[in-house]
């Protein structure tokens, strides 16, 4: 394999590795193409990690030479010349990982030490997707011809038979010419044919032009969500899509438009050719407002909190300073608030809603997932939400190989990475705790797509819309993460003991009050929150202690 | 009653405070005891009840076209805004609410006429429930190191600590009456808990007279005496609760802390808790926060960091921990004293406790411990709560602080203790109710003096007649976290705000499903399940001794819906405030009836829950439950739910 040009040293002996929750283990280390693998040797305790090197965002080494007679050496830039190679001189790695666990190795030879850091530094950040790792894994428990994804939006239509009457689907974009970030099929009102579509595509920010996301059984209403118009500083109008948004709310008086920015920022747009639904064009939508952070700023905002929860100054006004600063509770407010906003729209006030920000990839795709687990019993269960994310995260094209490439502690400059799917998943958990009862999945589930989405052994999160996971073969060549949270054992440790049907819409409080930092993500590595995870243990327990007791008593002699 | 200047007035608004746009109209009464709101609504009777006891503080704002406005703060954190229609009836309220609010006398107080046609004799069982010789029996004591002194019978050498008094079996009465003239309010060193395990004590005394250079041969021979009741031990710590700048400033005043020259073998230790004062206004800033109409999520975060609150906690936890860690792993005595020894000293005493010992942090413990460290030992509850009109510098939320901590430690560890927050609440509640005479006067002397056993009610008997309502489930006596010293992190991040108490009444915040009763209904109905297969494998065993197997196993039917899961259907919701306003144009859409299980609501029957309850204030349990009626007459269940839940 090409990888081991970038691998120096594949084994190192005698090394400490430091770990969260764990005592210091000396034993060997052992870098692969695509691993750091490291295993104790120490008698009585058999203890290995083995850590996706894609999992690793940022390194930082030092090396020292302990005999001061080779102070000559003691630069690291010299280490090329192999005279470091003194019995003395060690090194140490500290690696942290894009789930926030900090490590720390202690390796014996400066020069080992920096091979490695050279591979980890390399290998944990490779360009070609196609080398990453899903396309290597191959668990003994599942093959590669076994079912990918959980739905596809033909099946989701098929399924909807209320849809039918006033909704089709299209294949327009069936080789992703329309929209590049749309999926092959998409769901469209019966009265637009596919000619218009492709006029408003070109009248949408990357094509993504309105197209059904959700329906609300009760009452008929709809949630739509495209990309901002291109409208621009003269005001361009598109009949087709004035039509498109018509037929939408027909037989209604009135549809809601939320644009995810502030008033400001939508007309601003108009001087880069983007803009918003003026009133006279679009005479029975009426636009909301609301301003949501996205891209850098809510980079900067996880980097900023995660840097607070490392902060080990123990001062109660630094720490609460820090937490308001870093403004990620603001974000999870808002989205929340937003969410509610247009499912309030929906099921309270009985109208139909077009969501779009400005690209229509981020806020927009956070606000209807949260709508709709407020409003739809459906997506709360373990498969549904499962199956919600697939439909749309996915599919919808949320590019997660760019927002997700690097993490809080990542050196490298910023691009293209916004942790909008880890603040989707932060809104989620902010629902569970207030609805313990009403979601079928639990906390652990949201942990590890928080984990998966970073660095992943399967193929889901690959690529940034279908349209590259086709040309990638992800399909074809790697395994579905969704489908192995749904095999037994997993089903177990995912979904929520105490879940309880309910049809009603489940209604966030979002005081500041009401929110809490979600510890079991971003002080996932501190020891206070093993106590946490035994109290959710003991709950299992104690279902599962019932449900048996309450299953053997049913009357077994009839 | 003479202060009821207006027993009932029409057309009130009561204000919801989250969304002014919610209000409801009523009709507003008053009673010797309590503040009443009577919704007038079809079918519905929502009431809500406001003890005047607990009333903190009343407001009389400008009155505007609508009326005049009567916001009302309590001391249990709810906060009610009345609009009356006409200025004339809303100063009347005003000033009748001011006087039952602020009683003159503690005859006045509501205890003496709650349930008072029980003579003495039946009482006694209650007030007999806890007793403290039978939890210092529990620590092992007395022994050879540790004995029971009679020197403060009749309060003479100090009024303010109990009359029973653990010393070192080596203190003579000399000694200790010498010591005591060298503490402020003859407040010597004396036993706070021990550990028998390591014979490491916890001590608590006031601070010494020492001015600039002062010394008192017995105190020093005190102390001297308390570090040789622990004969692994070859120092003791003194543990000094304030900042030191507040005891040096001390020492101009005659007092001051202990020279660690005079005393031989102590560390001295300073552990910085500031005083009554600060404590009082930080809570003060919180509550204004806690209060704001919508904050946004950065106001609340700032003012909460301003406030300084939680900075306090995890002071006094800090302080805990450090005294717990000094007895249970270094085997450690400690002696902690702050300026009187009977607030900041109080708390540290009683976290360590619960740090140490899992007796503590069960039901009855934390009941006891509360009773030992801080009503005998004389925490001023009269002046801190203040329950009769009196100086507000005295004032201090002390106990609120204890309770909180323990709370943060409940949030730290669900499987280690044996009560749940329902319970802190319950308590927090009762110490400002008045209901009960637990909580009446400054120390031992003063209750004696206003004859609380015979003439009032206790509220522990209550509370363990009710115990099943606050039952952790995930407690279980064997667990990990159960076991032994508590190891709390306090690092800045594990302190939480606490909603359930602060943000209490304010309903649409909480949670809108509760695992904890989930759980609890799972768990009778498992204990059950448990009986029936025991009673059942009982039959068939007795079956096949008789070779009766013609006879069928008639299995009792198993209906698979505890009451855990009924709720859930009842549970139900209403969008918050997302829009801004924005939806107040539109026709206002008819909203469901609301219920929401909350901490009261649950405990009532699935018949009040599914009656259409208002889920702001949750009363309509209330109006099933305390008819109006005659104090004597009501039962003590009505009681608790009408100034808990309304």
């Amino acid at each position: 394999m090409e990888f081991s040009e970038y691998i120096k040293t594949a084994n190192v002996e005698d090394v400490v590795l430091r770990q969260p929750l764990h005592p210091p283990g000396r034993g060997t280390l052992c870098i692969t193409g695509h691993h750091l693998l490291f295993s104790d040797r120490e008698e009585g305790s058999c203890q290995q990690v083995l850590l996706l090197l894609r999992n690793i965002d940022a390194i930082e080494k030092s090396v020292e030479n302990l005999l001061t007679c080779s102070g000559l050496f003691s630069n690291a830039g010299l280490s090329q010349s192999g005279v470091c190679r003194l019995s003395g001189s060690s090194g140490t790695i500290t690696i942290k990982c894009k789930d926030l666990r900090v490590l720390q190795l202690d390796i014996p030879g400066m020069e080992e030490c920096l091979n490695i850091a050279r591979s980890i530094e390399t290998l944990s950040c490779l360009d070609s997707m196609s080398e990453l790792y899903p396309f290597f894994y191959r668990p003994s428990n599942a093959s590669l011809r076994d079912q990918w994804g959980l739905s596809s939006l033909e099946r989701h239509y098929s399924q909807m038979k209320e849809l039918h009457d006033r909704w089709r689907l299209s294949t327009v974009n069936r080789d992703f010419s329309v929209c590049p970030s749309y999926p092959q099929a998409v769901i469209v009102p019966k009265s637009t044919d596919d000619d218009m579509l492709e006029k408003v595509a070109k009248f949408r920010q990357g094509g993504r032009f309105p197209v059904l996301c959700y329906y609300h059984k009760k009452n008929g209403m709809v949630i739509m969500r495209s990309s901002q118009p291109l409208t621009g500083a003269n005001r361009k109008r598109c009949r087709e899509d004035e039509q498109l948004l018509q037929a939408v709310i027909d037989g209604s008086d009135k549809g809601y438009i939320i644009d995810t920015r502030s008033s400001q920022q939508a007309l601003q747009a108009r001087m880069t050719g983007g803009g918003l639904e003026s009133k006279s064009c679009y005479s029975s939508w009426k636009r909301l407002q609301r301003q949501m952070e996205r891209g850098k700023a809510l980079q900067e905002s996880l980097i900023k909190l995660v840097e607070a929860c490392e902060d080990e100054s123990n001062n109660m006004d630094r720490w609460l300073s820090k937490l308001e600063n870093s403004k990620w509770l603001s974000h999870v407010q808002t989205a929340l608030s937003t969410a509610g906003l247009l499912a309030e729209c929906v099921e309270r006030d009985g109208h139909s809603v077009l969501v779009h920000g400005s690209e229509g990839t981020d806020s927009t795709l956070l606000i209807s997932t949260l709508a709709q687990l407020i409003m739809d019993p459906s997506c709360r269960t373990l498969e549904g939400f499962l199956t919600l994310l697939e439909r749309e995260w996915v599919q919808a094209g949320h590019p997660f190989q760019q927002r997700c490439a690097h993490s809080a502690h990542s050196h490298a400059r910023l691009q293209q990475e916004s942790p909008v799917f880890l603040l989707l998943l932060d809104c989620v958990w902010q629902l569970w705790r207030q609805f313990p009862l009403a979601l079928g999945f639990s906390e652990a589930l949201l942990l590890r797509l928080a984990t998966e989405a970073y660095a992943s052994d399967y193929g889901t999160f690959l690529g940034n819309n279908q349209q590259e996971r086709c040309a990638l073969g992800v399909k074809e060549n790697t395994h579905c993460l969704f489908q192995a949270l749904l095999r037994p054992r997993e089903r177990d440790c995912y979904s929520n003991p105490l879940y309880e049907h309910t049809e009603l819409a489940i209604w966030p409080s979002v005081h500041p009050q009401s929110l809490q930092l979600w510890r079991g993500f971003f002080l996932r590595w501190t020891p206070q929150t093993h106590h946490l995870e035994e109290a959710q243990e003991e709950i299992r327990n104690m279902v599962i202690e019932w449900g048996k007791l309450a299953l053997s008593s049913c009357p077994a002699s009839t | 009653m003479e202060h009821i200047r207006l027993p009932k007035v029409d057309n009130v608004r009561l204000l919801d405070r989250i969304s002014p746009r919610r209000s409801r109209v009523g009709t507003l009464y008053l009673t010797a005891t309590h503040t009443i709101f009577v919704e007038n609504e079809a079918g519905v009777r929502n009431e809500t009840w406001v003890l005047h006891s607990l009333v903190c503080s009343l407001e009389k704002q400008a009155a505007t076209a609508s009326g005049s406005s009567l916001l009302i703060h309590c001391k249990n954190f709810q906060v009610l805004n009345f609009v009356i229609p006409r200025e004339r009836e809303c100063h009347d309220v005003h000033l009748s609410l001011q006087r039952l609010s602020q009683p003159e006398r503690p005859d006045e107080l509501y205890c003496f006429s709650y349930k008072p046609n029980i003579d003495a004799e039946e009482r006694r069982p209650e007030w007999d429930f806890l007793d403290l010789r039978a939890d210092y029996r529990r620590m092992g004591l007395p022994n050879s190191l540790w004995k029971l002194s009679s020197v403060n019978q009749h309060y003479k050498v100090s009024d303010t600590y109990p009359a029973d008094l653990f010393v070192p079996e080596s203190a003579t009465p000399p000694v200790i009456v010498g010591s005591s003239k060298f503490r402020s309010r003859g407040r010597f060193p004396t036993l706070s808990y021990y550990s028998k395990e390591n014979h490491a004590a916890i001590c608590r005394s006031s601070q010494p007279l020492s001015g600039f250079s002062a010394r008192c041969l017995e105190d020093e021979q005190m102390l001297e005496a308390i570090l040789r009741s622990n004969p692994h031990s070859d120092f003791m710590y003194v543990v000094d609760t304030r900042p030191k700048l507040n005891a040096i400033a001390n020492r101009a005043a005659g007092k001051g802390y202990e020279n660690e020259d005079n005393y031989s073998n102590i560390k001295f230790q300073f552990i910085g808790i500031e005083n009554i004062h600060v404590m009082r206004n930080s809570q003060q800033k919180m509550m204004e926060v806690c209060e704001l109409r919508s904050p946004s999520m950065s106001d609340f975060l700032e003012g909460l960091e301003s406030s300084g609150w939680l900075k306090h906690i995890k002071a006094v936890l800090d302080a805990g921990i450090f005294i717990a860690k000094a007895v249970a792993e270094e085997g450690v005595s400690v002696l902690v004293h702050c300026s009187d020894g009977w607030d900041r000293t109080t708390q540290v005493c009683s976290v360590a406790c619960v740090l140490l010992d899992p007796h503590y942090r069960t039901l009855r413990g934390l009941m006891v411990l509360i009773e030992k460290d801080w009503i005998s030992f004389g925490h001023k509850f009269s002046h801190r709560c203040n329950h009769l009109q009196g100086d507000p510098k005295e004032v201090s939320p002390v106990i609120d602080q204890f309770l909180e901590c323990v709370w943060q430690l409940m949030e730290q560890f669900p499987c280690a203790f044996e009560f749940n927050a329902r319970f802190l609440i319950t308590i927090h509640s009762h110490i400002y109710s008045c209901q009960y005479g637990n909580f009446i006067g400054n120390n031992q002397r003063e209750r004696t003096e206003l004859g609380l056993r015979e003439k009032t009610h206790s509220l522990w008997s209550y509370l363990w007649m009710n115990r099943a309502d606050y039952i952790n489930p995930l407690y279980r006596p064997d667990h990990s976290q159960t076991q032994g010293l508590l190891r709390p992190s306090t690092a800045p991040y594990c302190f939480k705000f606490w909603r359930a108490l602060y943000n209490r009444f304010d309903r649409g915040m909480h949670p809108r499903q509760s695992v904890e009763d989930y759980l609890s209904a799972i768990q009778e109905e498992t204990q059950q399940l448990k009986e029936q297969l025991a009673s059942h494998k009982q039959k068939i065993a007795q079956l096949e001794q008789e070779q009766e197997w013609s006879v069928p196993q008639k299995a009792v039917p198993f209906d698979k819906s505890p009451t855990g899961w009924t709720f859930c259907n009842d549970m139900a919701n209403t969008p918050q405030d997302y829009t801004g306003g924005f939806f107040t144009s539109s026709p206002c859409q008819p909203r469901a009836p609301i219920t929401l299980q909350t901490e009261e609501s649950n405990k009532t029957s699935k018949s009040i829950l599914s009656n259409g309850s208002d889920q702001e204030s949750g009363i309509a349990d209330v109006s099933c439950r305390s008819p109006l009626s005659e104090d004597s007459t009501r039962d003590p269940d009505s009681d608790e739910a009408a100034y808990s839940a309304s």
